[in-house]
């Protein structure tokens, strides 16, 4: 069985981004860059399903700019078979990322579509759903376990209140929560290995898809800023200041 | 314009989320339907019609609602979608699984956890874990938009408006409800809850959540915890505060053994008073807290639930 897993490189998720004082956005240059933490668990899933027999096949896909190259070099060092680059320098919102893949999906026809839950950079939680929908497939988003049985699939989903476990139809769509899987870190033998791995770098046109962004950012703004705190000196402190001072207890 | 909500409820009730979106739809200006689907949740639609401000209430009351499945839910709204110029859900785990599938279908984009109404075509949201405010403007024919509900304030009741029954869309057939676990607690629900006390990694392990269970008895308050608590086992991913879990913003925070990573923050930082207790006196968690506490945790939780 083969599955598209698809890697956004964002923002590295422990950098503190600084909003650019004309407003137009977040500065992005000179910023360490790193694979999206949810998509990695999605890549990791993958090559566990392809160990334990289950997968044939591993194809990772990014939508973006000529570096998003290196996140698929990445992805295929941990142990994807093959990458697609699709290249456009415009901001790629989730509709267009859902209609390029299901673009892919048409051409490749695998069984299953692993990503990412939520990229850190937009927090728009929005593709995985999108593309379950454009290809009138079931889903199964924020998963914390996923088996192959037979011709279904079984997941455990994480739900507001604790867990969720659904049976779906394959082919499906799944999008990765925290507690799915541990991804592995990359060896330096691996890395030599995947520079050798096959790397097909379309555009958006070729797919005959429209990525145009379809909202519009008008400003981008600092959240205002919390008043600077005090320091207690012990517990009772503490309580007479949140009882007289706060008044929330 | 006319907006139709999607409330989310447990058939009788509805869930909190629900009255804090509909303060959003309001903003937005026009007629307020709220759609109700479930499976013998006529008394979820009921409690819809009591809240101030909307217009009118459909019921959607067949078994393939029952457990809110993604592909049943997103049929159902489009099959009232044209009469609406906007669609909202609670940005919750049962509104941002469905309204994507909803927005791709219409073939509009989606504007998701929105933080504010500017206008009916204008929205803010926070991106980069609430690191940045993003007003993002859609010229789309129909606004499919998740409401963080943290930054609304709950409509209250008052209201009684007519309901009327929704013929349900048959089942997708392509999933199927199997079963849950449900944490159980006699606490509130983390995003409902006026007071909130939180574990980090500085629990230590899970066994030690017991002294911050009993403080929060004490204060009637949710127990939650940071993604590095959940991510190291101590307790189950439902309790998660941060950019990935829960957003929150109680009247009380208290963040006990918690560093302060971004992605927490996130999650926590429009509570409207915060108490940090962490014996690094370094910790980034002191940067947003209105009082901060320099001690072990395990010496002054203790002392704080015995002395409330």
């Amino acid at each position: 069985m083969k599955v598209l897993v698809t890697v956004k490189r964002v923002v590295d998720p422990y950098v503190k981004v600084r909003v650019k004082s004309d407003g137009s956005g977040v500065d992005t240059a000179n910023v360490k860059m790193t694979m999206n933490p949810f998509c990695e668990i999605a890549v990791e899933q993958a090559i566990r399903m392809k160990e334990a027999g289950v997968v044939t096949e591993i194809v990772v896909v990014s939508i973006g700019a000529p570096q998003c190259q290196e996140t698929l070099r990445t992805a295929l060092a941990m142990g994807a078979d093959r990458g697609i680059l699709v290249e456009t320098d415009v901001e790629v919102q989730p509709l267009a990322v859902a209609k390029v893949m299901k673009a892919l999906v048409d051409k490749e026809q695998p069984k299953l579509v692993i990503m990412g839950k939520q990229a850190i950079d937009d927090d728009a939680n929005q593709s995985g759903q999108m593309l379950a929908a454009l290809l009138d497939w079931p889903q199964a988003a924020f998963v914390s376990a996923l088996a192959v049985n037979g011709d279904s699939l079984d997941v455990t989903r994480e739900i507001d209140g604790g867990l969720e476990k659904l049976k779906l139809k394959l082919p499906a769509v799944a999008t990765t929560d925290l507690r799915l899987n541990e991804p592995r870190y990359v060896t330096l033998p691996n890395i030599m290995k995947a520079k050798k791995k096959p790397l097909e770098n379309i555009k958006p046109d070729a797919l005959g898809v429209d990525v145009a962004p379809r909202l519009t950012t008008l400003k981008v703004a600092e959240p205002a800023k919390r008043s600077a705190g005090v320091k207690v000196a012990d517990v009772a402190e503490l309580v007479a200041k949140l009882k007289t001072e706060a008044r929330v207890i | 314009m006319a907006t139709l909500l999607v409330a989310e409820h447990d058939g009788k009730q509805l869930k909190p989320g629900t009255a804090n979106a509909l303060t959003a739809a309001l903003k937005i200006g026009g007629d307020v339907t709220v759609l109700v689907a479930g499976h013998l949740c006529a008394e979820a639609g009921q409690a819809a019609a009591k809240l101030t401000g909307v217009k009118q209430v459909l019921v959607a009351d067949a078994p393939q609602y029952a457990a809110s499945l993604a592909e049943n839910m997103a049929a159902l709204v489009l099959s009232v979608a044209d009469q609406y110029s906007h669609i909202l859900a609670p940005a919750t785990g049962f509104g941002k699984n469905f309204m994507p599938r909803v927005a791709a279908k219409l073939d509009v984009a989606q504007l998701s956890d929105i933080s504010d109404v500017e206008s009916a075509d204008t929205f803010i949201r926070p991106i980069y874990a609430g690191n940045a405010l993003a007003t993002v403007q859609s010229k789309d024919r129909i606004k499919v938009v998740t409401v963080r509900i943290s930054a609304f304030d709950a409509t209250a009741e008052g209201g009684s408006a007519p309901v009327e029954a929704l013929a349900a869309v048959p089942d997708s057939g392509l999933s199927e409800f199997v079963g849950n676990e449900l944490t159980k607690s006699a606490r509130p629900e983390l995003t409902a809850a006026r007071i909130i006390v939180s574990g980090g990694r500085g629990m230590g392990n899970g066994e030690n959540f017991k002294i911050l269970e009993a403080l929060a008895d004490k204060l009637g308050a949710a127990v939650g915890a940071s993604r590095a608590a959940v991510d190291s086992g101590f307790v189950p991913n439902d309790y998660q505060v941060g950019q990935t879990g829960k957003i929150v913003a109680p009247e009380l925070y208290i963040a006990v053994g918690i560093s302060g990573a971004i992605q927490h923050l996130a999650g926590m930082k429009d509570s409207k008073v915060i108490v940090a207790i962490n014996k690094d006196a370094e910790a980034p968690i002191f940067s947003v807290a209105n009082y901060w506490l320099v001690e072990d945790l395990f010496k002054a939780v203790p002392e704080l639930t015995a002395a409330l």
